[in-house]
């Protein structure tokens, strides 16, 4: 079964999430891979540090303009509770450490230009994400 | 000005997760769910997303270096090893369990709810747990040495 979605928004936003991939590496030749960005500010300070911080704060900014625009603050639901979101945040940040990106580093980036490596993670990551989801839901949550 | 850029470019990525939805780990987590009641919406914007991030590869590749100067930093070309795909496959488990990857994460903050701040600080924790227990890239030797934290 599928759910009611929107395919307009979808496609819309996804498209300025690649603008902003594109404004960023054609202006100043920067992969915008946000677990990229945010290791690089856990680093001593650098000249790379500047650039980090201001997308950083452009992209919090975000929701914040979204909302004021549509009226209306966009849904985020969260279901985890805060120990499986801590470890989860644990997991996200050393795998995406480990694997050198997450959703928009070898997702919008590496994909966009076709990178073997970024095809690969992507798959791997989606297969463990989906088994992970199936797991929670289908498989322990029918025995519990 | 490379500041003023890079603010215009995080500003264009919060908007175009929160327009799409995807600042929702419940949308997300319906993607990652084809068992269950699932929601393509994902699909769609990452096929928005690489689509025009594709136009900017072809753009890229007819230019010497960026308008701003410098130089395109890209990852170096690598083969497929065991680090990438053991650490995606950590990211994949995280990310599901969640909902949530640094990118809405990160765009989620202002919205102050106390599970996205839980699971930025865990992210920030896991992403120091991984630098330092790495020994330093054999890449460039002693470069590297001596350099604690």
């Amino acid at each position: 079964m599928i759910v009611p979605f929107d395919a307009g928004p979808a496609l819309a936003g996804g498209a300025l999430i690649g603008l902003a991939a594109v404004v960023l590496m054609i202006a100043d030749g920067k992969v915008a891979g946000i677990s990229g960005i945010v290791a690089g500010l856990l680093r001593r300070p650098d000249d790379g540090t500047g650039w980090r911080l201001a997308f950083l704060a452009g992209l919090l900014a975000g929701v914040p303009l979204v909302t004021a625009a549509l009226g209306h603050a966009p849904h985020v639901r969260i279901a985890a509770s805060l120990p499986v979101l801590a470890l989860a945040g644990l997991l996200v940040g050393y795998g995406t450490r480990l694997g050198s990106g997450c959703t928009s580093g070898h997702g919008v980036c590496g994909l966009g230009r076709l990178s073997p490596r970024s095809i690969a993670a992507v798959l791997t990551f989606l297969a463990t994400a989906i088994l992970t989801v199936t797991m929670v839901r289908h498989v322990i949550g029918t025995v519990s | 000005m490379k500041v003023l850029l890079a603010a215009a470019s995080g500003l264009l990525f919060g908007c175009g997760l929160a327009l799409s939805g995807m600042v929702d780990p419940a949308r997300v987590l319906g993607f990652l769910d084809p068992f269950g009641r699932w929601d393509p919406t994902l699909a769609f914007v990452l096929g928005g997303a690489v689509a025009v991030s594709g136009c900017g590869t072809l753009i890229r590749r007819r230019m010497r270096r960026p308008l701003l100067g410098g130089r395109f930093d890209l990852p170096a070309t690598r083969p497929i090893d065991a680090r990438l795909i053991s650490g995606a496959a950590i990211f994949g488990v995280g990310w599901g369990l969640a909902g949530l990857c640094p990118g809405p994460a990160v765009a989620d903050i202002s919205l102050g709810l106390r599970g996205v701040l839980v699971f930025v600080a865990a992210m920030l924790a896991g992403m120091w747990v991984h630098r330092v227990t790495t020994r330093p890239a054999r890449a460039s030797g002693e470069a590297v040495t001596g350099v604690a934290s």
